[in-house]
């Protein structure tokens, strides 16, 4: 008797792990079927959830914190079991910005671009026509690391400049029509951008911060509690896709089917592109290949840190506006679920951390992790800016963000 | 505001289906209805209208776009927010079903609210059921082609009559558990990839 699971997505590439469980049977060699269910925004895909069409989704991680806090509807607590990836998204500028702010075909350093693009947007705002720049959704890691580029750039988000939402498909639209001068979106539709000649990738987030936890697997927590055992063969199966993911003898493959109608309905080739980390940055030149672009599989990507979660808060803390509430922190930190994931793959060869929580942005380079289970390296995960988040320390770290 | 006409913006790529709902709702009495099919000037057509009620397909790419517009704008006189009544958890339930979502102005009292909800609901699976019996219709269509294409091949490469034709395609289906169409299908592939035209 197999388990069914419908799972919620949005069209984009780091949709890949549920997708490839299913179509590579290791889903089902855990004893599930699972069904993905596409919409095309995170309202949708949420909803579903809430209301029970879904019994999980694929989300911007810091959603499942909002919805779980009842920012901007009545809280329901949700729960992430497990990480769906780290980075995977770019940021894309208009090409006479792009050729302003960095050298049009090759990855800019962040803290110099951001340096440039300052002296243009404080021009702007001083001429009362502010840079807009289009996330994908108010509670998306795209929001958060532009965000967090740009005040640590001394652009001061929604004063000097106007961050807008823009849905995914229609990010390249929007550069082409001078709606936004600037996007943060994830692939493959930074690469149709390019593709149209209507932007040049400047920076990727990777730069922003080498760890950015992104997409989560969410589910209602009451949902999870009583489908724990389905839950954990499930984040099994999640973790053989993401070998299989990663491997590149399977690049050619899992692009075509993530690129089939049902899933991205889109170009082989440009998902191909963000899968070997492999990005064209400026339309008709060569390919620049910036490692863990994408991040989905090794050095446990998919450990929900609660790091991570806090992290997060302190973001939400920032840009909405409200005042640091120990209770939210604590509530926000209980979101991931690192309990589940131990669980869930205790007594497989999978790496598991002996920690819940480490001190985001503090290696440079490889360390050793004290493990519960497998050896592991970690390595480089440092912001841009070189600020480390400690979270036994929240108000500290706002202090010095502030 | 509270007996005063409701403005209810349907936003719908769909224009089709727009009017639908529009035809719906037209029949309460005390609304005035809005349809936004454009997603060129969203915000700023919202803005003019000022509405009360704005009904959203869920399929709508904007609707995240939207939901920003209402959690931050301050050029809303009056707070917008997803119509989310916990007394009545089925009737949301009842619309995310059906595809649509509500967001409604802050103090509309729900007993003015669930009437058109529901309403909304009801023309919103009307069109569904429209949609679905339009496609099924289409593949009857063009499963009739098919069969008449294979009974022309029988007829030409086997010299048999048009009725004798549908016979033996009937005859096959009947012998394989299949349907008639599938074994038309069948038929006009193997034909091609034996050289013969489409």
């Amino acid at each position: 008797m197999r388990t069914e699971l419908n799972i919620g997505f949005l069209p984009l590439v780091d949709a890949c792990l549920p997708i490839l469980a299913q179509e590579h049977g290791f889903a089902e060699e855990e004893g599930l079927v699972l069904r993905l269910v596409k919409d095309f925004s995170w309202a949708t895909v949420l909803d579903r959830l809430l209301y029970g069409h879904s019994d999980a989704a694929h989300l911007v991680a810091p959603l499942a914190i909002a919805t779980t806090l009842g920012r901007g509807r009545p809280a329901q607590p949700l729960s992430v079991p497990v990480v769906l990836g780290l980075n995977g998204n770019a940021i894309t500028m208009r090409p006479e910005l792009a050729a302003r702010v960095g050298q049009p075909g090759r990855l800019g350093d962040p803290a110099k671009v951001g340096a440039a693009l300052a002296k243009i947007a404080l021009e702007r705002a001083a001429a009362g026509n502010p840079m807009r720049f289009g996330i994908v959704h108010r509670y998306s890691s795209h929001n958060y690391m532009m965000r967090y580029w740009l005040a640590a750039s001394g652009i001061r988000p929604d004063k000097d400049v106007e961050i807008l939402t823009v849905p995914p498909p229609f990010c390249a639209d929007a550069l082409a029509a001078g709606e936004v001068d600037v996007i943060c979106v994830g692939e493959p539709w930074n690469s149709v951008a390019v593709a149209k000649g209507v932007g040049v990738i400047v920076l990727v987030t990777a730069q922003i911060w080498r760890r950015g936890v992104e997409k989560v697997l969410a589910l209602r927590e009451p949902v999870m509690e009583d489908q724990r055992m389905p839950v954990e063969a499930l984040i099994r199966a999640l973790r053989k896709a993401g070998e299989h993911f990663v491997n590149r003898e399977n690049w050619d493959v899992n692009a075509a089917i993530l690129a089939r109608s049902e899933y991205l309905d889109g170009d082989a080739r440009l998902i191909k592109r963000a899968i070997s980390d492999r990005l064209l940055l400026v339309r008709g030149k060569e390919s620049v290949h910036f490692p863990d672009f994408m991040f989905q599989h090794r050095e446990a990507a998919n450990f929900p840190w609660v790091s991570q979660a806090q992290w997060l808060y302190t973001q939400m803390v920032r840009w909405d506006g409200l005042p640091y509430d120990p209770k939210d922190a604590e509530t926000a930190a209980r979101v991931f679920r690192p309990d589940v994931y131990r669980s869930a793959l205790a007594g497989t060869g999978e790496p598991l951390p002996g920690a819940s929580s480490k001190v985001e942005g503090s290696l440079t380079g490889p360390t050793a992790v004290g493990m519960q289970q497998g050896d592991m390296v970690m390595t480089n995960n440092s912001f841009f800016d070189g600020l480390a988040f400690d979270p036994s320390d929240i108000p500290g770290y706002l202090a010095k963000l502030a | 505001m509270h007996n005063s006409t409701m403005r209810i913006a349907i936003i719908d790529e769909s224009p089709a289906r727009a009017s639908v709902i529009h035809e719906g709702l037209a029949a309460l009495d005390g609304c005035e209805i809005f349809v936004v099919s454009e997603r060129n000037g969203l915000l700023a057509r919202i803005g003019e209208i000022a509405p009360d009620i704005v009904l959203m397909d869920l399929g709508n790419p904007s609707r995240d776009v939207l939901e920003e517009y209402f959690a931050v704008s301050r050029a809303l006189d009056r707070p917008i927010a997803m119509f989310v009544d916990e007394s009545d958890e089925e009737s949301i339930a009842a619309s995310v079903e059906a595809g649509v979502s509500a967001y409604v102005v802050d103090g509309l009292a729900p007993n003015r609210i669930r009437p058109l909800l529901d309403l909304a609901v009801r023309r919103f699976r009307a069109f569904a059921r429209l949609q679905s019996d339009l496609a099924e219709a289409k593949g009857k269509l063009a499963e009739r082609e098919s069969i008449d294409k294979a009974k022309r091949i029988l007829m030409d490469s086997r010299g048999l009559a048009e009725h004798e034709a549908y016979a033996e395609l009937r005859r096959t289906a009947m012998n394989q558990g299949k349907r008639i169409a599938d074994i038309a299908e069948a038929l006009i592939t193997a034909h091609e990839l034996m050289g013969g035209n489409r």
